[in-house]
């Protein structure tokens, strides 16, 4: 245990995915309200391609792959609003080319398959100093403009006819959203590896709203779930020598059944 | 603001959607004060009206000016409320109390993130107590009846004093007698704080007795006057006809 407390690497991975944990707590809220969910698989899946075209360029993927994954995410919005296709259809046409484009460019380089490994399937503990301030400044500014835009957001979210008329550019907002959403894939990718990037989104998110009773109160259990899955799920990974990845998808499941049951047994006591 | 100040004029307005129209020609106008109620049946254009009015659809045809001003240069939208179709259908997953649907639309006007929250927090229950729901701020809206939702999503547009208030079908799915508490509360409010009301009806019997003119669409605007003209008019027949109620009844 003391080992743990002079690490500097295990420092950077709390750090790092702490920030990364308040950041999907409180975009994941939202994202599963709007029916967005799936919006983080999308575009984890387009980043592939970045992570593949860094690498070939010995770039640093991850800021490779946050400038595709925003390129791609408005395409996405494109498709949604100018060519009126539904989201989901969206998300699916540009989540395979970006697979397509990623496995293609695999073929270019030998022994690229080890390196990509670790952004499939993530691995917190080997972030580096610079990818650890990354992480920090840009999910500190997805707190930050989910914090400012707090109301609109509610409002929008809720009933998206009337928060246009009342003046709100609602369009914007969604705009800010899925570019938000690529940033937080982008870093989620270090953390979880692409493969489970959704489950830092989706999982606090739905676990809170099986217990919350107002909008607030559902924003700050997400984060809290969130938190504690990422925390949790890199110590054990550090004490018991597992994948950091799969151990905090595994705690943030196992919150979700616990919320569950107990909104049933809730449910059970009020009938 | 006095009875003849025109907050809304509409000119000349056409829309069609695909090639196929929804509105031809209609000209209106609507003055500080006035109850409107929009009659019309199914397919009338009566909601692609409404919609044109707020912005959520654009003119092909024709102009649209809110306060003397351009539709498309407007921008005090807090002068306006509006309660769409089906409003109170919402997603039963959403997590949001009374007070938060109201705070956010109050907020949402602010520049800041962080207002008076006192002030705020005094706004949201005087509306609540407006609409006779003072002591529900803490619960989730989508535990409350259908009626109460209703008053809430009013409670929602007052909060930023708008002046005038549009509503599509506000009762669709309610009984009788909240119905008619609903658009007793929206009486009060027209003669008490002289806010200006348009009203898509198709229960034009019960709400009636507030009204003081009418509009009556058919994809052309066929009648545009008093209520009381309204009643002694040819155009009553053909509403009769149509299914519509225009005296008062209990179903």
């Amino acid at each position: 245990m003391n080992s743990i407390l002079v690490s500097s690497f295990f420092w950077r991975a709390i750090l790092a995915g702490s920030f990364l944990a308040l950041a999907c707590g409180l975009l994941g809220v939202f994202l599963v309200l709007r029916r967005d969910a799936m919006i983080a698989h999308g575009l984890s899946h387009v980043a592939f391609a970045g992570v593949a075209i860094g690498l070939l360029l010995n770039v640093l993927p991850l800021i490779v792959s946050l400038i595709v994954c925003i390129l791609g995410s408005f395409f996405i919005l494109k498709l949604k609003n100018q060519a009126k296709m539904p989201g989901d259809t969206a998300i699916a046409i540009l989540s395979s080319a970006g697979m397509a484009l990623g496995i293609f460019l695999t073929s270019f380089k030998r022994g690229f398959g080890a390196e990509l490994m670790t952004y499939l399937f993530g691995d917190v503990l080997a972030i580096a100093p610079m990818e650890v301030w990354l992480a920090v400044g840009l999910a500190f500014l997805v707190i930050v403009l989910l914090i400012v835009n707090y109301y609109p957001l509610i409002f929008s979210t809720f009933d998206r006819e009337s928060a246009l008329v009342s003046g709100i550019r609602v369009q914007r907002l969604e705009e800010m959203l899925i570019f938000l959403s690529s940033i937080t894939v982008v870093l989620g990718i270090r953390i979880v590896g692409l493969l489970l990037v959704t489950a830092l989104t989706v999982l606090p998110a739905a676990s809170s709203l099986q217990l919350a009773r107002n909008f607030k109160s559902t924003l700050i259990l997400s984060s809290i779930f969130s938190l504690f899955s990422i925390i949790s799920g890199i110590l054990l990974a550090y004490i018991f020598d597992l994948s950091a990845s799969a151990a905090i998808v595994f705690i943030s499941i196992f919150i979700f059944l616990v919320c569950l049951a107990l909104k049933k047994i809730n449910l059970v006591k009020s009938s | 603001m006095n009875q003849l100040t025109e907050i809304i004029k509409v000119k000349n307005l056409s829309f069609s959607y695909d090639g196929l129209l929804a509105l031809q020609d209609i000209n209106l106008s609507i003055y500080a004060g006035d109850f409107l109620a929009i009659i019309g049946p199914n397919g009338s254009g009566k909601t692609t009206l409404l919609k044109l009015i707020v912005g959520l659809l654009k003119p092909q045809k024709g102009e649209v000016f809110l306060f003397g001003q351009p539709l498309e240069e407007f921008r005090d939208w807090h002068k306006i409320g509006y309660i769409q179709q089906k409003a109170t259908y919402f997603d039963p997953f959403i997590p949001i109390s009374v007070k938060e649907v109201i705070a956010a639309s109050l907020y949402s006007n602010q520049k800041y993130f962080i207002g008076n929250k006192k002030e705020a927090e005094e706004k949201i229950a005087q509306v609540l107590k407006l609409v006779g729901l003072d002591d529900i701020g803490h619960k989730k809206i989508t535990s409350l009846s259908g009626g109460q939702q209703q008053r809430i999503l009013i409670a929602r547009a007052l909060v930023n004093e708008p002046e005038v208030l549009l509503l599509d079908e506000p009762t669709t799915g309610v009984d009788y007698l909240t119905q008619e508490n609903f658009y007793d509360l929206l009486g009060q409010l027209n003669k008490d704080r002289l806010l200006t009301i348009i009203l898509i009806t198709h229960d034009y019997g019960i709400v009636n007795k507030h009204v003081n003119r009418v509009a009556c669409l058919n994809q052309r605007l066929v009648y545009h006057g008093e209520h009381s003209e309204f009643c002694q008019s040819d155009v009553v027949q053909q509403f009769l006809s149509g299914g519509h109620h225009l005296v008062s009844h209990r179903h």
